[in-house]
């Protein structure tokens, strides 16, 4: 307990410490809503079928949901460096059991991403949308979630690859089907079936699917959550605790086995 | 006296490569142990097959009562280790990667704040603790990894070439330092090096080159090996006086870079009469230098090399101290 909690205060030490990181991070979710927002839904104008809100508050719980997906993958490369640089040697030798170590890591990753996600909430309030106590409650809980399983894939992937490039270049590719498959950017109803199938092996569509319902619950029109979401945010978040440990196993065993 | 540290038949391989092959070793609790090698020569490999980051390829080990293999987490807590390469954290203070290091061996808060304040202060870091390890020199790192290795008062206590790239006055601290930690905690010392002067030091050293043990047993039993004195006599002729040499006194000269190498085993008494009978011969004596046998000796002599082409160059030119002068500013950058 101890040592996961020490793995844990390095890795938020150093995360506080990086300044410039938490600047560019909080700047990222503006400019996507920005991009996204503005630029898609000047095509789709006229357009009624969401539900009411406008594109940009559609688009919104998607952007969190990439936050999160953002900071906790390549918060998950500390790993990758620790073992670069040297550092990871100390950890190992030392009598901290390995279960903590990784564990720790997933804890750090986790805590990093959510508060990235936490900062990204305000955003509401400027997109028309007034969060309740009880939506924000709710939010973090989700958003703690993805944030775990995010960290735990990345924790994964972290252990089958040597080198910072290596991981990275799996990051960078599996980030973007990882988004565009979430129905972050369009509803998921109506697809063809081996994009179904993509989708519905995608933990970020589960959580995209949950944040909505959240976020939306008050500004869109009753029948429309109903309608287009993939399951009620209970199972979703079910689901996504399903993914974290299929993540998560493989991870610390892996990470517990290497030299 | 109880075992601390056995290994039996111990081996690893990097793919094709044997890195250490049929090692056995047997240290007792106490001792000052030094694994002596080239570059290459294995004793990284040994070091991380005896602190449980490497699995074993073949044979067995044991440490401070436990096996590596089996019992790895018991061995963790046994153990400290200073490794070669750089492992400390570059973003944190010193302070703090010290306090990490406390915590994550569960050392009680004062003991930790007591300690590390005495440690800083030995390696000379008091002053600079509060700032990031990325401002520090390659020796302030090294000084801080040392620090750290022997912060939480280790039985076994693994240093793998610990004194690299620090300067001569750093070094015997660390030295004083380990002796007492020896002495009052009973603490067992297993360090790598390349440095002759430092296995001189120690108990008992052994020499691994190419994977396996050439040698064990104390410095100076070592050096007995070799039956005497080195003498280097520097000569107008030295073809002439290496044959007269070899006829009359029946002795093996060696050409080195200043004249003659003869080992003999009474140097004292046998220099006035060689020279008398080089003399003799009509051979001029320029100069005799006498000279103990060194662990470098003994190396060449039994891997038929010396241990850096550019350390041997150096010893026969340069006095021990300017030697190590010369190669501590050369880390310390
Ligand atoms: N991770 C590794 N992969 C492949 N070969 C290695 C690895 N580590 C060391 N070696 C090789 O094993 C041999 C012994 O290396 P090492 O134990 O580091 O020697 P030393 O510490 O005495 O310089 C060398 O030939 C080295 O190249
Ligand atoms: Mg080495």
């Amino acid at each position: 307990m101890s040592a996961l909690y020490t793995i844990w205060l390095r890795d938020l030490t150093r995360f506080l410490r990086n300044r410039s990181r938490i600047v560019t991070s909080l700047a990222q979710p503006l400019l996507y809503l920005a991009i996204f927002g503005t630029g898609l839904s000047s095509l789709l104008s006229g357009t009624s079928s969401l539900g009411g809100v406008s594109f940009t508050a559609f688009v919104y719980p998607g952007v969190i949901g990439l936050t999160i997906m953002f900071t906790a993958l390549f918060t998950a490369i500390s790993v990758v460096y620790d073992r670069e640089f040297g550092f990871l040697k100390e950890v190992l030798v030392s009598p901290a059991p390995r279960l903590a170590v990784a564990l720790g890591k997933v804890a750090s990753g986790s805590t990093i991403a959510l508060l990235q996600g936490v900062l990204t909430l305000p955003l509401a309030w400027l997109l028309g949308l007034p969060l309740t106590l009880g939506q924000v409650a709710q939010l973090t809980g989700i958003m703690a979630v993805l944030a775990a399983v995010c960290t735990a894939l990345g924790l994964l992937v972290s252990t089958r690859l040597r080198g910072i490039e290596g991981y990275n270049l799996i990051i960078n590719f599996l980030m973007m089907p990882l988004f565009l498959l979430s129905g972050a950017l369009f509803p998921l109803a109506g697809l063809p079936g081996w994009m179904n199938v993509l989708v519905r092996i995608n933990p970020m569509a589960y959580a995209t699917d949950a944040l909505r319902q959240v976020v939306l619950a008050g500004a869109a029109q009753p029948g429309f959550l109903a309608a287009s979401r993939l399951h009620p945010v209970s199972l979703d978040v079910l689901v996504l605790l399903g993914f974290f440990v299929v993540f998560l196993v493989p991870a610390v065993r892996a990470f517990s086995k290497q030299e | 006296m109880s075992t601390v540290i056995e290994t039996k038949g111990l081996g690893r391989d990097y793919g094709d490569l044997v890195a250490v092959d049929a090692l056995n070793l047997e240290i007792q609790q106490g001792e000052i142990f030094a694994l002596l090698g080239p570059n290459g020569g294995g004793k990284t490999t040994t070091v991380g097959l005896l602190t449980t980051l490497l699995r074993p390829s073949r044979g067995s080990a044991r440490v401070a009562g436990y096996d590596v293999a089996s019992q790895p987490a018991e061995v963790r807590r046994h153990i400290g280790v200073v490794f070669q390469g750089p492992s400390v954290d570059e973003q944190l203070t010193a302070w703090e990667n010290l306090d990490f290091h406390a915590r994550i061996y569960n050392m009680p808060r004062p003991l930790f704040r007591q300690r590390a304040a005495e440690l800083l202060a030995l390696v000379e870091l008091a002053e600079r603790q509060h700032e990031p390890v990325r401002n520090f020199s390659g020796g302030m790192r090294r000084r801080l990894e040392l620090a750290r290795g022997l912060l939480h008062q280790p039985q076994v206590l693994f240093l793998d070439e610990p004194t690299v790239g620090l300067d001569p006055q750093t070094r015997r601290a660390i030295w004083d330092y380990l002796a007492a930690l020896r002495q009052q905690a009973g603490a067992t010392i297993f360090l790598t090096t390349h440095y002759l002067e430092e296995a001189e030091d120690c108990d008992r050293t052994a020499i691994i080159d190419g994977g396996k043990l050439v040698a064990l047993d104390t410095p100076a039993a070592l050096k007995a090996t070799l039956g005497g004195d080195v003498l280097h006599i520097r000569v107008t002729d030295v073809a002439a006086a290496s044959e007269l040499l070899r006829q009359r006194a029946q002795l093996e000269p060696r050409q080195g870079p200043d004249g003659l190498v003869v080992e003999v085993a009474d140097g004292p008494r046998r220099i006035p009469e060689l020279v008398a009978l080089l003399d003799g011969a009509g051979i001029a004596v320029q100069a005799v230098n006498l000279r103990r046998p060194s662990l470098e000796d003994v190396f060449i002599k039994l891997t038929g090399r010396g241990i850096r082409a550019e350390a041997a160059e150096a010893s026969e030119t340069l006095g021990r101290r300017g030697r190590m002068g010369r190669r501590e500013r050369g880390g310390d950058r």
